[in-house]
């Protein structure tokens, strides 16, 4: 008679493949995994405490650091609450360099997704072919921000710098070498045989579950729900382009696979468009006194980062500090379906289930 | 030649002679894996769209591999407190030694052969399995959860794998009538058994994958999951055993394909005047090639999938090959 038990194994804090500090205490019997425990809060700086001893235009640096693959949709997040807030009219320029940025950077963000993604399933190459088109989005901001990663670029009421001499004319030149790009990644990988029998069928929930585990973005979409708050809820000038929501029905890591990567086709239409569109004359800041009070209240607005629903709350006193301040971060939010898909699944599942649901640890530990 | 050498009346001479050859040949190798190190790093560098190894000795990084072993060599010897202290040490020269011994059989020209035993195919395929006992020791040994299941997974994995690995061959030896790897390099001096072979070579080729552990089949090592799998607690010499043979095998596997399927030292085109030691290393060069190629190209497959794989696809494959190449041999060759 054999003895056998079950295993506990520590994946992470220190693992190559929880794509940070995250840690996950998993009961395994051989390699199927019983139980999983996510262990989060190895990031944890207590942004939304420091928030609340910091004047509005000084927590921008601090968003940044948050989610830092897309670190301009969080800039907006908190400048477009404040705005709505204070009821700040934005300039027009300012909204379409926003726009661009938070475009460029979700491309960026999907791009990092995609490498990495494809990096844990065991292939080597997509990681590097993926970075080098990501560098060429980062210098890209670098020229309009200063900064590669942490960009800082938005205020409330605008932006920090307006776009240099040539700045449009590149991201227009790197539209249709980015799709040149694209097509070759669909060729190498998206009909890998091996790939699709590594990510097809994989954890796969409902739509029902999405909606019950408040799961947001391609985790959202994949199940067959057409929920993108750019188009459900059009902030920005969002509504001044067309471009499509891309939803499967599978609700499985390849469904979530092909959702983002079509989401970078459709980022690519809108900074077409955007570019076509930008004004070449006007102002990028409204006229926002220098110490920023918003009247008491409170509000919160939420907009589509490459993640998700990104949200911001804010509760005002009047003061030049909010009283407090909540972001919704959507990587917190997507990975709490983890536990329930992991259950019954194998090692090597563990890693495609947890890629896939793309999450940034900055974000989930806030 | 080395035949020669032990066949004749023993003297000082010949035993130098044939010590120095092994010699020779040991550098031999040991030169192809630093080198095909360098050439792996370097063709995944290129097509990576990177320069690969350019700082150590020159601007091809000649000497970036001498200097990693060097490195290897030089680190502190560390041997984790709960682990079972003669295994682990033993688990490394487990591993390297069979993988030093299959060479004996290859034969590399008419004349380059160590050991020309009747039973050669036999011989390698015996030995080679010896290294999955290497792997579950070095694995278990470790006591460590991700090292163990990394040897659990080659184990499985290897002992699947030369099943299918073993039967793709019998049709060569059917069609060369002999397990002499030197009678089956000579059976191919008009057609190459890749030609009369097709199904078996690509059963070869992909279980040959899979025994050396590589892309798409490296799950043992698979570091995404287990981090290093069987050798994470191993390092500095120990870990370079293991690396050494791994890349031993993949210059035996290189070399029993190109004997089995690619004839050997036989030129190509009639173009004889160029020697067979170089025709020998073309065709090797190519197969290296060709599993670095794989490796930049190929996710992992998952652990299920592959022994579904092995069991379902690859063996009855293989058993009807055979059951074909009987019967064609049957008709058209008799």
């Amino acid at each position: 008679m054999i003895r056998t038990e079950e295993m506990l194994l520590n994946v992470g804090p220190q693992h190559p493949s929880t794509h940070g500090v995250f840690r996950l205490v998993i009961k395994i019997d051989g390699e199927i995994i019983q139980e999983a425990t996510p262990v989060i809060g190895y990031l944890h700086r207590g942004t939304e405490k420091i928030a609340e001893n910091l004047q509005y235009t000084q927590i921008i640096p601090y968003t940044d650091r948050m989610d830092y693959l897309s670190a301009m949709t969080n800039n907006y997040v908190l400048c477009h609450a404040v705005e709505t807030m204070a009821n700040i009219e934005v300039p027009e320029k300012a909204e379409y360099l926003r726009v661009i940025a938070m475009e460029l950077g979700r491309i960026a963000s999907h791009l990092v997704w995609w490498g990495t993604y494809l990096l844990d399933i065991g292939a080597v190459s997509p990681f590097l072919y993926a970075f080098r088109e990501r560098e060429m989005i980062i210098n890209l901001l670098n020229e309009l921000s200063g900064a590669r990663l942490t960009f800082n670029y938005m205020r409330v009421g605008g932006v920090k710098w307006d776009a240099p001499d040539g700045w449009i004319e590149k991201v227009k030149e790197f539209i249709p070498y980015m799709r040149e790009q694209l097509a070759g990644y669909h060729d190498l990988v998206s009909g890998n045989e091996i790939f699709l029998q590594r990510v097809k069928g994989v954890g796969a929930y409902t739509k029902e579950d999405a909606i019950q585990y408040s799961l947001s973005g391609a985790n959202l979409r994949c199940t067959g729900v057409a929920f993108d708050l750019r188009k459900a809820e059009p902030y920005s000038i969002y509504d001044r382009f067309s471009f499509d929501v891309p939803v499967r029905e599978a609700g499985d890591a390849f469904a979530r696979y092909e959702c983002r990567m079509e989401e970078i086709e459709q980022s690519l239409r809108i900074l077409e468009q955007a570019c076509e569109q930008f004004p070449k004359e006007g102002k990028i800041m409204a006229k926002v006194p220098k110490i920023i009070k918003p009247p008491k209240g409170e509000t919160y607005v939420r907009i589509e980062s490459p993640r998700g629903e990104i949200g911001c709350y804010i509760a005002s006193n009047g003061k030049k500090e909010p009283y407090r301040l909540k972001f919704r971060r959507p990587s917190f939010y997507n990975l709490q379906i983890l536990p329930k898909l992991l259950k019954g699944e194998n090692m090597a599942n563990l890693i495609a289930i947890l890629g896939a649901i793309d999450i940034v640890l900055g974000e989930v530990d806030g | 030649m080395m035949q020669g050498l032990l066949q004749e009346a023993p003297s000082v001479l010949n035993l130098l002679l044939f010590f120095s050859l092994t010699l020779a040949f040991l550098f031999m190798v040991l030169g192809f894996v630093t080198y095909g190190i360098l050439a792996e790093r370097k063709v995944m560098g290129f097509m990576q769209g990177r320069y690969g190894p350019s700082e150590v000795g020159g601007k091809w990084g000649l000497l970036q591999t001498v200097a990693d072993v060097l490195k290897l060599l030089l680190k502190e010897d560390t041997i984790p407190k709960a682990a079972d202290r003669p295994l682990f040490i033993l688990a490394p020269v487990l591993a390297f030694t069979p993988a030093f011994l299959v060479l004996a059989v290859m034969p590399f020209t008419e004349a380059f052969h160590f050991a020309d035993i009747g039973i050669g195919l036999l011989y390698y395929m015996a030995i080679s399995g010896l290294t999955t006992l290497a792997v579950v020791a070095g694995g278990w040994a470790s006591n460590n959860k991700y090292a163990l299941l990394g040897g659990m997974r080659a184990a499985a994995q290897m002992i699947s794998y030369e099943i299918p690995l073993v039967m793709s061959v019998i049709g060569v030896v059917l069609f060369a009538g002999s397990l002499n790897l030197t009678e089956i390099v000579e059976a191919q001096s008009t057609v190459w058994f890749i030609f009369l072979q097709p199904i078996g070579f690509l059963i070869f080729l992909i279980a040959s994958v899979a025994e050396l552990n590589r892309t798409p089949f490296d799950l043992p090592e698979a570091e995404s999951e287990l981090v290093a799998g069987y050798h994470v607690e191993y390092s500095g010499f120990r870990w370079a055993f293991f690396m050494l043979a791994e890349y031993v095998y993949f210059f035996a596997m290189a070399s029993l394909t190109t004997v089995l399927f690619l004839g050997g030292w036989h030129p190509v085109f009639g173009l004889d005047f160029i020697p067979g030691a170089i025709w020998f290393a073309l065709k090797f060069s190519a197969i290296v090639f060709l599993l670095i190629w794989f490796r930049v190209t190929f996710p992992r497959i998952r652990g299920d999938q592959l022994m579904e794989f092995g069991w379902k696809v690859l063996l009855p494959v293989a058993l009807l090959n055979i059951f074909i190449t009987a019967i064609v041999k049957q008709l058209f060759f008799m």
